[in-house]
């Protein structure tokens, strides 16, 4: 069972205020989710490499030639905070 | 003589190295040349992590990183694929870092470098490569910064970082470290570190037993020198009070020379790495002999060459070969003149002037360096006026020709002292007969009178010689 201790620590890692009142329905629901999952660890994986990738193919590269940017108006476009040429963010400690 | 170290100090580095000298960025086309650019015109989507784009590696950052593995002296590993570190912060703005977790591309691997008490083994615990954040400037102090500005030039440039063992015991040494591996780095040619943020260093620092604390984020060789030796005073006066260092995450503050604790609340599980879907593993264990092959001679080998090949001391070796354009300079040098002679110029005299102007040896001609020893070799001007041409060429500019001729350096033919000895003898007899007489002070006198006439430009001893060769000749009265 997932604690609301731990809901407001998921919450500070993804930077979302989670309300008092709000953490223990996201408890019992994270907690089902995770009890869904663990549906997974019934399976014998004693003699199977883990899997890093789904496609069974390694080694692929690019070679190192410069390709054109993004215009910086281009880059920016998404925002409505920016200052000389830069996103603008909020104080951050 | 063995190094005591009495505080019990371990310092551990670890070293997050810009490999600059890329044409493009790890995962994208986009260029590495952004340092005087305007801020957000190298990005593209990828290193920007729009949705939808698509990260694909780049070669040469592969075989750079063979290389740096090598120089390290390290195993190469057999398999190795790119994980997502999560955590969100707005220098990523995909909300996670792409770095190698499990399977670090290098390990084990060691650096020699100068210890307290001679040579001594730095061992290298791995190396990994990953993708650098963009910069974020805090406007106003970090305090009471009224907004952050984020830029993403440098968003996705090719980091290797390398975590050594807690195996340096001084700040001193650790120092020594980073000034070695800087000059493997750049003999590999894989890195510029006059480039604005191309090493930054987190310093781990424990003394008697205690535990570890990190110092983050330090821009410079001095400053981790500096901060390791605030660290270690601080730590001490802890332990001394009574109290029990604690691990903590400290920021280095470089203007006031002290580190001030962090909060930080993510451990190393919050993190949640996994295996980057968007990339295939990689296997490049087979590249290494071909790599191998590419590795110039480094800085110890060229070290042992040079004391083998021109004969010269243990202690020029070493100043000539830590920094590879010095060393490439001198080889340059002494394949023309006594190669003797040319440690003595190149590593004593020219590197000080350098270092003095705090400039790189670029900013002086080898041809200059040689037709200067020439001229000292061959007796036409003294050494002190060596010097002199070389700090008038660092400081106005000029050849030694010109500045030979401007300054009337050459040094005084023998007819012009000749004649200066006649007129000083002929003017001052009172002077050559106290001297005949006895009075050897007198000799003194009449030295100096002569090279006051030749405005100083003829040395002592010559005169001297010259002097008492026309009084021997005087007849006898
Ligand atoms: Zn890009």
């Amino acid at each position: 069972m997932i604690t609301k201790e731990e809901v407001e620590h998921m919450g500070w890692l993804a930077r979302i205020e989670i309300h008092e009142s709000e953490a223990q329905a996201y408890a019992k629901k994270l907690s089902s989710v995770l009890d869904y999952f663990s549906q997974l660890a019934e399976v014998d994986t004693e003699n199977v490499s883990p899997t890093y990738h789904v496609a069974d193919i390694v080694n692929v590269f690019r070679e190192d030639v410069v390709r054109p940017s993004m215009p910086q108006e281009e880059v920016l476009a998404n925002t409505e905070k920016k200052q000389e040429g830069n996103f603008l963010a909020p104080r951050i400690m | 003589m063995v190094y005591e170290n009495p505080d019990g100090v371990k310092i551990g580095l670890e070293i997050h190295v810009q490999l600059n000298k890329l044409n493009t960025k790890l995962f994208c086309g986009c260029s590495t040349d952004y340092h005087n650019a305007e801020p957000n015109t190298h990005v593209c989507p990828v290193c920007l992590g729009l949705p939808g784009s698509l990260p694909v590696l780049n070669r040469k950052a592969v075989e750079f990183a063979l290389k740096v593995g090598l120089a390290l002296n390290c195993d190469i590993v057999e398999q190795t694929q790119f994980h997502r570190k999560n955590y969100y912060y707005p220098d990523l703005p995909k909300g996670f870092q792409t770095t190698q977790y499990d399977f670090p591309i290098a390990g084990h691997g060691k650096v020699i470098i100068d210890g307290e008490d001679g040579e001594r083994i730095i061992r290298i615990t791995r190396a990994h490569m990953e993708e650098d954040p963009g910069k974020l400037m805090h406007m106003g102090s970090i305090e009471k910064s009224k907004g952050t500005l984020i830029n993403y030039n440098r968003s996705g440039m090719t980091l290797i970082e390398i975590v050594t063992e807690p195996d340096m015991r001084s700040p001193k040494e650790a120092r020594r470290f980073l000034d070695k591996l800087r000059s493997i780095l750049e003999y590999l040619d894989v890195f510029n570190g006059d480039l604005e943020g191309a090493m930054r260093v987190d310093a781990n620092v424990s003394v008697m037993g205690g535990d570890r604390v990190e110092v983050k984020n330090i821009s410079s060789h001095k400053g981790v020198e500096k901060a390791a030796l605030y660290e270690i005073m601080r730590q001490k006066n802890f332990i001394r009070r009574g109290d029990k260092v604690v691990m903590e995450t400290r920021h280095f503050d470089e203007a006031r020379g002290v580190t001030l604790s962090m909060r930080t609340k993510e451990e190393e599980h919050d993190y949640r790495y996994f295996p980057e879907p968007d990339l295939v593993p990689m296997r490049v264990a087979d590249w290494v002999p071909g790599v191998q092959k590419t590795l110039p001679e480094l800085p110890d080998a060229k070290r042992d060459r040079f004391m083998r090949e021109y004969r010269i001391a243990d202690m020029h070796a070493k100043a000539l070969t830590s920094d590879i354009k010095v060393a490439d300079f001198y080889e340059h040098v002494a394949l023309r003149v006594c190669p003797g002679a040319a440690a003595v110029w190149v590593a004593d005299i020219l590197k000080g002037e350098l270092n003095y102007r705090d400039i790189g040896v670029h900013a002086f001609k080898v041809e200059d360096m040689i037709e200067i020893i020439e001229l000292v070799i061959g007796n036409k001007i003294t050494e002190r006026s060596g010097v002199e041409i070389i700090r008038t060429i660092l400081d106005n500019g000029g050849t030694p020709k010109t500045i030979v001729k401007e300054k009337g350096l050459i040094k005084v033919e023998e007819d012009i002292i000749i004649k200066a000895v006649t007129e000083t003898l002929e003017e001052n007899p009172e002077a050559l007969q106290d001297y005949l007489d006895g009075k050897e002070k007198s000799l003194n006198f009449l030295v100096g009178q002569v090279m006051k006439k030749t405005a100083g430009r003829s040395d002592a001893k010559t005169t001297r010689k010259m002097l008492l060769e026309r009084i021997n000749k005087l007849p006898q009265k």
